[in-house]
């Protein structure tokens, strides 16, 4: 089934000078869990909702550890951004190797950009179908990235990525400019607080017999901090800390662009898409 | 039978093996059944020795920098072949660098370096190669090259600041590093340690007026006893204002106890 005639390989043009296969890549990442990365003067903080696949399966790695100044949260193919922390972890090691330092978090980015860039140009290969928001530290002080399937990388003061996020993204705009001087602890519960925007309400009140649906994994970095990933003790700790500090983000209301809607819903295409009169496949 | 020379037949198999030898490919007339070694032109000849060489090099950590001093000969051998050639050098702002041993082999490192800096420029994110960085990159291109058993014969000293602090290393050909308050390669280790050690003060640092003192007394002593060491030098300082390399030095020359010294006409 073809969305329009223009999507066949990646490399192809849509007449309004679109790449569709990297659009569909770039719509992958809006099928993952949400992320929310943001930072303060000292600290990188990330935050990720782990929903499980199924009730029978463990919930899936959302926050991947790359060096001890940088971790990478994900959303979107989980093998892909596998294949990319894999890439980044021996791009950091080769270059302590080489340097006896740690690699410096915006021309690490910019090396993966270049890397997933190619993906995007070539006929044999496709976009890399998942987004990230990178959390690092360097001498220049906290980083955040997102870096997103079409190898654009953004750097943010926060950023939230996946499902639902728009209502955590709301959320980190509206307390942008407590961020930079905030703690450490107001930084993480400022993240958790996002993070609660993109659960359904239902889910974040406990049923009966069961725990609230807030599942998160918590990483921070930052001076003098190589990269953490909370225990269950200490995100508990953080959630009630987060609570007793207010509502948080509104929960998701009906939201048509950022939920987890089908690319290949029978939207009717876009309207400047001149109509040929050839008939696409439809199997 | 006739012989040849009709320019028609020749020999079926001409200027091959007998049999049961081997061919012999054109580039020597020995026969293949001479065997293979060394004497025979076997592999391939490495560097094993350094063909124009610079002497010592002296550094020195002091309150607040670090100064890498080099006398300017490049010798060939005994003859003192070029006089006035720098061998301390500005890498960046946090890092200077002194080099004795082979300086075609430090020349081409030299490139490599610039590359580096060039690439730093390009990337304008004000992140610049450190001192210790640049040190552990030597150490692991040179113990590489030694690898191959193809040693780029050096005997570098790196200095610089390090996040404010003073950072002082050698490296050598082996790709072996070590770093320390004060370090002297070649003869230097021999004369100018010794006459730095002892004017030592426990519990701090020279202050830059000292190090640059014991710099002069260090290259004095080098070109009276040293014979390939030259009386002008050049001193490479790095603060955490930056780095320069000085104006040429030259060392205090005092000959009348020559006339004492029997031997001479």
């Amino acid at each position: 089934m073809f969305r329009n005639q223009y999507d066949s390989d990646v490399t192809v043009w849509s007449p309004q000078g679109r790449l569709h296969q990297v659009e569909y890549a770039m719509e992958a990442v809006k099928l993952g869990s949400a992320t929310v990365g943001l930072k303060n003067k000292d600290y990188a903080v990330l935050v990720a909702l782990k929903r499980a696949s199924s009730e029978l399966s463990s919930h899936q790695k959302k926050i991947i550890p790359i060096d001890d100044h940088i971790g990478i949260s994900i959303s979107g193919i989980t093998a892909d951004a596998r294949v990319l922390s894999r890439w980044l972890r021996s791009e950091c090691l080769s270059y302590k190797y080489l340097y006896d330092n740690n690699f410096p978090v915006s021309r690490l980015i910019t090396n993966l950009g270049n890397k997933m860039q190619v993906t995007t140009q070539r006929y044999d290969r496709r976009p890399y179908g998942v987004g990230l928001l990178v959390a690092g530290y360097d001498d220049q002080g906290p980083h955040i990235y997102q870096v997103v399937p079409s190898a654009n990388f953004f750097n943010c003061k926060a950023m939230s990525i996946g499902s639902r996020s728009q209502s955590s993204r709301t959320y980190l705009e509206r307390h942008l400019n407590e961020f930079h001087n905030c703690t450490k602890d107001e930084l993480i519960c400022h993240g958790i607080q996002a993070i609660r925007g993109s659960l359904p309400a239902e889910d974040l009140e406990p049923k009966e017999g069961q725990p609230s649906l807030l599942n998160i994994c918590v990483a921070i970095v930052g001076k003098n901090t190589p990269l953490t990933i909370l225990s269950d003790e200490e995100n508990i700790f953080y959630v009630n800390m987060a609570k007793s500090k207010g509502p948080g983000a509104a929960p998701a209301a009906e939201e048509p662009s950022a939920s987890g809607s089908d690319p290949d819903d029978d939207t009717p295409p876009p309207p400047n898409d001149p109509q040929v009169a050839v008939a696409t496949m439809e199997h | 039978m006739q012989g040849y020379n009709d320019g028609m037949s020749r020999p079926f198999w001409s200027n091959g093996p007998s049999p049961g030898q081997f061919y012999n490919f054109t580039g020597g007339d020995r026969s293949a059944s001479q065997g293979f070694g060394p004497q025979n032109n076997f592999g391939a000849q490495r560097s094993s020795q350094p063909i124009t060489t610079g002497t010592s090099v002296v550094g020195i950590k002091f309150d607040g920098g670090v100064m890498i001093a080099a006398d300017a000969l490049v010798s060939y051998g005994s003859v003192a072949r070029f006089q006035d050639v720098k061998r301390v050098f500005k890498v960046n702002d946090q890092a200077i660098l002194g080099t004795g041993g082979d300086f075609a082999d430090f020349q081409s490192i030299q490139r490599s370096i610039n590359d580096k800096m060039i690439d730093d420029i390009c990337h304008d994110d004000t992140i610049s190669l450190k001192p210790k960085s640049l040190y552990n990159w030597l150490t692991r291109i040179l113990n590489n090259r030694r690898n191959k058993f193809e040693p780029l014969w050096l005997d570098m000293v790196v200095g610089g600041i390090e996040n404010g602090e003073p950072f002082l290393g050698h490296v050598d050909l082996r790709g072996r590093s070590y770093e320390d308050d004060i370090i002297a390669t070649g003869f230097g280790k021999h004369l100018a340690l010794p006459i730095i050690r002892e004017q030592i003060v426990e519990g701090r640092p020279f202050t830059q007026e000292e190090a640059t003192n014991l710099i002069k007394k260090s290259m004095e002593v080098l070109f009276y006893r040293d014979c390939r060491a030259l009386s002008r030098y050049y001193v490479a300082v790095c603060t955490a204002a930056g780095a320069n390399v000085s104006e040429v030095q030259k060392v205090n020359q005092n000959w009348e106890v020559a006339t004492v010294v029997r031997g001479y006409s």
